[in-house]
């Protein structure tokens, strides 16, 4: 491989933040520097690192969606509710209904936006209240689904299986099949096309209704996924949950270098900038950082890593084209 | 023959007893209970028990809850309820001031007005049953360290958010508290924030555990907050931190227990069915004239002894109910199923 394109590139930079972050820290300090630390840190992060991907299929066709963290929290408070009344107990069909639901509000939001031509943030806001309310309605106004009420499906958030954690197993699996779809399957590189021009996809042939609907419907996909693993982990269900975790998954994108307006963005890129979005919170408490100073620190370093991305993007760019003109 | 005469004796006791008791203080009242908004299960034990013990004196007892949590839908309720011209009507405000007028308009309608849970500001009501106080929670919660802590050692706080007004009424009074010389040897290491979000709390929750390799106890006075760290703990079987603070009982079932297998020994929480209990009560010595909301005064509660009518901080009086419920591996199972 080209090593001057991999040094060029938007991923390897991240990934050189990814490490010098985690280098700092653990100089500061070595309990963040383990494998255990290191898990955990990525299970309690699984729901934003696995929504992160679908949100990359969104934001690629120039789309957004708000009403991620509603379908996590009316598909996690659903299966909670039957299973704390007892109405299934097999944690597969859990899943299964989890993410059915998932895929149905998903689907919802697409068939809005591609169909009706609603724009996607207005579309996703509406979804965002109607699902959270319906969260809300099955959890009989506020009632949890609590670790005694959750029976075995709980033991999903802490078995492991070849000594890694399930839920670590989950996201690993998502990353995977999402690499291959986006980098070497035509609907990938489909979806890349509709962003970059989608007029242009239209002429020559690409459905971009049906791309912009299939978008969706896998961002609901992955946020009913993700209500399951969220339900699993913290073994309780809550119709509050995750609220406010949309813009972690959006901004975890956004610093990994999707862009806003559609077309560029990556798997590995989704992915380091989730892992930026987990090290943070987890970094600043063990940085003996003070509670209240914490979302200022957060905010200040998701803009600064965005920033020192684009500048550093442009060097590269400048020093391209002046070899271009040698 | 003496037997017989002592049986008898019993029997026209328990008899003359059971008359009594059908011949409640409150015949015939009618008492309207107005909820901040329907769906509230916290709320629903406290109602279920205000009606039990209404019921149980004589009192006709209504639950109304309001189309939202408004201060505009339970001036509607209010409305309503004045032509219906109840005894009394007690009433959780969803505002401190916006109700003023209404209420002040049953009163003048000779309808008594008391509250509880959450209070409408003092010209608004007569009376106003508290549930347990700051201090009080303060007071239950530093014990709860002390006692899991040894008597000594570095403990630490894990609030909502630093803004949470309640949180940080409680976080005072234990700190206050802490500076008493019984607790000299008890050394409050940091007051984290998780925000009420599992995610923020299980991370917070970590970074003590990693900053403060000899901490002894966790006090978590918000629900989610407790739940988490209780959680985050109980899954390492190498961890000996012990989980405190407040916290619902049906959330906390699974890690409550006196062993060491469980990360919570026990909890508190307001105990919601006293409430209801002592609010149903206060409504009624309202009716009977027996208080009139005035400092000072003094009812009885069957079962529960002396009740006196107190200054509250917003300038109105206040009943108070007294100390938080403890939850611990006795009672939780049978407590679960009710909060």
């Amino acid at each position: 491989m080209n090593l001057k394109k991999l040094t060029g590139s938007r991923e390897f930079l991240l990934f050189i933040i990814v490490i010098a972050m985690f280098a700092i820290v653990s100089v500061v300090n070595p309990v963040f520097f383990s494998f255990n630390a290191v898990t955990d840190m990525l299970k309690n992060n699984a729901v934003t690192l696995v929504m992160a991907l679908g949100m990359l299929g969104v934001m690629l066709v120039g789309g957004i969606d708000i009403s991620i963290t509603s379908t996590l929290a009316l598909s996690g408070m659903t299966i909670g509710m039957l299973l704390k009344y007892n109405h299934i107990s097999s944690t597969l069909l859990a899943f299964v209904i989890a993410i059915a639901i998932g895929t149905a509000c998903g689907a919802l939001v697409g068939l809005l936006i591609s169909r009706a031509g609603v724009p996607p943030i207005i579309a996703s806001m509406g979804f965002m209240y109607i699902y959270r309310a319906m969260g809300y309605l099955i959890s009989n106004g506020g009632e949890w689904a609590s670790a005694a009420a959750l029976g075995s499906f709980k033991n999903f958030g802490t078995d492991k299986l070849m000594g890694l954690s399930k839920v670590i197993w989950i996201i690993i699996v998502c990353y995977i099949v999402f690499f291959f779809v986006m980098k070497w399957t035509r609907i990938g590189r489909q979806v890349y096309a509709v962003g970059s021009n989608a007029e242009a996809a239209e002429v020559s042939g690409i459905k971009v209704k049906n791309i912009k609907l299939m978008v969706h419907t896998v961002m609901g996909f992955l946020a009913g996924l993700a209500g399951a693993l969220q339900v699993a982990v913290y073994a309780s269900a809550m119709p509050n949950m995750a609220q406010g975790g949309e813009m972690d998954v959006i901004a975890a994108c956004v610093i990994g270098g999707v862009s806003m307006s559609g077309g560029r963005g990556s798997v590995i890129g989704a992915l380091l900038g989730a892992l930026i979005m987990a090290m943070i919170p987890k970094a600043l408490p063990l940085l003996h950082i003070d509670a209240l100073w914490q979302n200022m620190i957060k905010g200040v370093m998701i803009l600064a890593v965005v920033v020192i991305n684009v500048i550093l993007q442009r060097i590269a760019q400048r020093n391209a084209l002046a070899r271009r003109e040698m | 023959m003496k037997k017989l005469l002592s049986v008898l004796l019993v029997t026209l006791l328990v008899a003359g007893l059971m008359t009594s008791a059908l011949a409640g203080t409150a015949d015939g009242k009618k008492i309207a209970l107005v909820g901040k908004s329907a769906g509230n299960a916290f709320f629903e034990i406290a109602a279920a028990s205000f009606k039990e013990a209404g019921e149980g004196e004589g009192a006709t007892i209504d639950v109304v809850y309001p189309e939202a949590a408004t201060a505009d839908a339970q001036i509607k309720v209010l409305d309503n309820l004045i032509s219906q011209q109840p005894d009394a009507i007690c009433i959780s405000a969803n505002d401190f001031n916006a109700l003023q007028a209404k209420l002040e308009e049953a009163m003048d309608a000779g309808i008594k007005v008391s509250s509880f849970d959450s209070a409408p500001n003092p010209a608004s009501r007569q009376v106003f049953v508290n549930q347990a106080g700051t201090v009080a929670v303060g007071q239950a919660l530093i014990d709860a360290v002390y006692d899991m802590a040894g008597g000594e050692g570095q403990w630490a706080i894990l609030s909502a958010t630093s803004q949470a007004t309640n949180q940080n009424a409680w976080i005072d009074a234990m700190k206050k508290l802490a500076e008493d010389e019984k607790y000299a040897k008890l050394e409050l290491v940091e007051v984290a924030y998780g925000d009420d979000e599992p995610q923020k709390s299980t991370d917070q929750t970590q970074a003590l555990l990693d900053n403060y390799p000899d901490l002894k106890v966790i006090c978590a006075p918000t629900t989610v907050g407790i739940m988490a760290a209780a959680k985050l703990v109980q899954d390492k079987p190498d961890c000996n931190v012990k989980i405190t603070g407040l916290g619902l009982p049906s959330e906390m079932l699974e890690y409550t227990g006196a062993d060491d297998a469980h990360s919570c020994p026990y909890f508190y929480l307001w105990d919601m069915q006293l409430l209801g209990k002592l609010s149903a009560y206060a409504t009624i010595a309202l009716i009977n004239g027996d208080i009139t909301g005035a400092e000072g005064e003094t009812f009885s509660v069957e079962g529960l002894g002396e009740f006196s009518v107190t200054a509250a901080d917003d300038g109105g009086t206040e009943i108070v109910q007294g100390l938080p419920l403890q939850f611990n591996a006795d009672n939780i199972e049978e407590m679960a199923k009710l909060y």
